[in-house]
């Protein structure tokens, strides 16, 4: 069975209709990645995917692990093991890091039927994880993202996939603003989240990210819809060609 | 987030937890407000002849400011007329208590109390906390006071002190809010029935935290209890105040008075978690709590700071504040102020600078839901003589939701050209985004904005002793249901 199952699914925001018949199937297992222009509905499908309510399903349906992924709300779906990094990560001013973490753990572990975690659980492996983003230990009292740089929050989202374990993880544009070390450090831990159980879907403008994470499948959505999808030749293809090669294709014959 | 209202509408009619009525024989005189209620009253209590003095002084005082029409009207809240003589000014359970054991307490009012979260058994209270429980117009009970005696702290109800220490009450009541006060200070000074007397000797660190639990139980009876506490030199002392009524269709007034008194080198600090009964959700029933809470920092270093946590209440005017007398004395004032509903706050604080290098701290959050409205009053005053004195101010305003309103008067009277002051102010919303990504990470709507909100709160929730803090986290989630959808 196929971890995640995309079917002729149209979404709008505010009466505009952006995705417009998507479909597409991941495995567990599998490093997915999304490529397109500005516009395409490539963030619009991490949101509907993570159940933002602002984002209105019009048509089509989602399985996720045999599940309706569409009747879920944001948070059963995370307790499900839906993980969404964001391109853009909120502030909560005055939650310390490591406090919201134990407490979304928790949320998540409550929701299983499983034990909470106490602090003396938790602190080791926050730890671990730390190092394995190269972030700074006083990171862990600090508030969530609240006076991060671009690079340290897309680490910290990085982070928090690491200590949640999700068996679906959707980056959305998580290259977007940084430099090449902090990119390398991203996708270092991101290849080592990678196992048989889970399943990657990595949204990216550019292919420069494709080459430290590499997919096993690439797909490009234009205009609401995938047009093509293909193995990681197909990114160093459109790098060459540009988007616009795919457009042309997207038009009716 | 339409999928959301669901929850959040039958968190909504969850009832106030506290609202419940405990059945017990009153002793009340009758309704209304004249010289010989207040005869009454000082008779009932057994007062010396001076207090009777003191009572009468300021209910003509009252009488005259009644007949001008001098009921505040500045504030920044909406309220009918309040009718003075339609209100019980004395109620007392029956059966009198006696002061020094818990044995001969009406079992009813032991239960109201266990039920609220306060035992009075000192064998299951926390070690750490001596409580004070005052019924409507009595305290009924005062833990712990033995082992505070061998230090010699004072920890009393305010009828018993006016007993067994007549001359500290006669030294100290009034004298950092006189009768003359305001209207509803003056209205207190000729009524009050009862509250918290402390006393802290030169040199003694209180033990213990002391803390006093009010309970309005009766109906139709407002609750006029006076609190004072005096710091002497090097003293320190914490206290903690804790507030509840029971669901009524009528609102009930609360027009207390609290004074402190810090000298040379002693230290006061004051926490309050005020959650009177709000009225329900389309404002009707609740108290109004006008409350007069001033210290005063007399002698050189002396340092008193307030941290409340405004959560109950209908309407909400109230500005501990803080005289600085003495040299490098300090204040602070820390506070979170929560409307929810049709709940309206008028609260905040002044900062009397006279001593030199005196320094204030005032650090306010106003969090406004539902159709609340929240309102930050502040005054720092530098006088002529306060050479050198500082005040830092941070007031900060959260918006959940569309119908609700955040307002902001500052005042600010420097008369000294020394003195440094800073101000910053801010005023943000619950964003979507917050809660999605909160939601996102596995957190219910409402968990989410617990979070938000204690987020925000931090700064003041630091100040809290311990118990304290994690109660007033509780609280903000309770009064907070029902907030978003």
């Amino acid at each position: 069975m196929a971890l995640l199952e995309i079917e002729d699914l149209h979404a709008s925001v505010d009466g505009h209709e952006i995705l417009k018949g998507v479909n597409l199937t991941l495995n567990a297992g599998e490093v997915h990645s999304i490529m397109g222009p500005n516009g395409s509905g490539k963030s619009t499908l991490a949101q509907v995917l993570a159940r933002r309510e602002t984002y209105a399903v019009t048509q089509g349906r989602v399985l996720y692990d045999g599940k309706d992924l569409l009747g879920m709300k944001p948070e059963e779906a995370a307790c499900e093991g839906l993980f969404l990094a964001f391109q853009y990560p909120v502030e909560i001013p005055g939650i310390g890091n490591a406090y919201f973490l134990r407490t979304a753990m928790n949320a998540i572990r409550k929701y299983r039927g499983e034990d909470e975690l106490d602090a003396m659980d938790f602190l080791p492996v926050f730890r671990e994880r730390l190092k394995l983003l190269e972030m700074d230990d006083a990171l862990m009292n600090r508030s969530v993202n609240e006076g991060f740089s671009g690079g340290e929050k897309k680490r910290n989202e990085i982070l928090q996939m690491a200590m949640l374990e999700p068996k679906l993880a959707i980056l959305d544009e998580t290259d977007s603003g940084l430099d090449i070390d902090a990119l390398r450090i991203v996708a270092h831990g991101v290849n080592a989240m990678r196992s048989r159980e889970r399943a990657f879907l990595v949204i990216t403008h550019y292919q420069r990210l494709l080459d430290f994470i590499v997919p096993d499948f690439v797909h490009v959505l234009v205009e609401g819809k995938i047009v093509r999808s293909g193995g990681p030749e197909l990114a160093l293809e459109l790098e060459e060609k540009g988007y616009g090669w795919t457009e042309a294709q997207a038009q009716p014959a | 987030m339409s999928t959301s209202v669901e929850t959040i509408r039958d968190l909504a009619q969850q009832e106030y937890k506290w609202g419940f009525v405990t059945k017990i024989d009153e002793d009340r005189v009758p309704k209304g407000l004249n010289e010989d209620i207040v005869r009454v009253i000082s008779a009932r209590k057994g007062e010396p002849e001076f207090m009777l003095e003191w009572r009468l002084k300021a209910l003509r005082h009252w009488q005259s400011l009644e007949r001008k029409e001098a009921e505040p009207k500045w504030a920044n809240i909406t309220y009918g007329p309040i009718d003075y003589q339609d209100i019980v000014y004395y109620s007392a359970p029956k059966q009198k208590p006696a002061l020094d054991s818990l044995e001969s307490l009406d079992p009813e009012i032991l239960r109201t109390y266990e039920k609220l979260g306060i035992p009075l058994e000192e064998q299951k209270r926390l070690a750490g906390v001596a409580v004070d429980a005052v019924f409507d117009s009595v305290s009924v009970a005062t833990t712990f006071k033995g082992k505070l005696a061998e230090m010699g702290v004072i920890f009393c109800s305010f009828s018993e002190a006016v007993q067994k220490h007549p001359d500290l009450v006669r030294k100290y009541l009034g004298s950092v809010v006189p009768y003359t006060d305001n209207f509803f200070a003056s209205l207190n000074a000729a009524v009050f029935t009862d509250g918290s007397f402390v006393y802290v000797p030169k040199g003694v660190r209180c033990p213990m935290e002391l803390s006093t639990y009010f309970r309005i139980n009766a109906a139709e009876t407002g609750q006029f209890e006076r609190t004072l506490i005096v710091a002497d030199e090097g003293a320190y002392v914490s206290y903690l105040e804790g507030c509840t009524a029971p669901i009524r269709d009528e609102n009930q007034l609360h027009a207390a008075v609290v004074e402190l008194v810090a000298l040379d080198n002693a230290q006061i600090k004051y926490s309050t978690v005020q959650n009177w009964y709000p009225g329900d959700k389309e404002g009707r029933g609740g108290i109004y709590n006008f409350v007069t809470k001033r210290g005063k920092c007399v002698g050189v270093n002396a340092k008193i700071s307030w941290t409340q946590v405004e959560t109950g209440s209908a309407i909400t005017w109230k500005y501990p504040s803080c005289i600085l007398q003495g040299d490098n004395s300090v204040g602070e004032f820390y506070s979170v102020a929560l409307t929810n509903n049709r709940q309206q706050a008028d609260t905040g604080t002044k900062m009397i600078h006279i001593g030199k290098n005196t320094r204030s701290t005032i650090v306010t959050k106003g969090i406004s839901a539902g159709r609340g409205q929240n309102t930050y009053r502040g005054q720092v005053k530098i006088m002529k003589s306060a050479t050198g004195a500082r005040n830092y101010t941070q007031c900060d305003s959260l918006l959940i939701g569309e119908h609700c309103g955040a307002h902001t008067f500052p005042y600010i009277d420097v008369r000294n050209s020394t003195a440094r002051m800073e101000h910053e102010a801010s005023t943000s919303r619950i964003g979507e985004n917050q809660l999605f990504y909160l939601r996102q990470r596995g957190l219910k709507t409402e968990e989410a904005v617990s979070m938000i909100v204690n987020g925000f709160c931090k700064t003041v929730f630091r100040e809290l002793p311990m118990e304290f803090a994690v109660e007033a986290q509780k609280l903000l989630g309770v009064s907070l249901e029902g907030s978003v959808g």
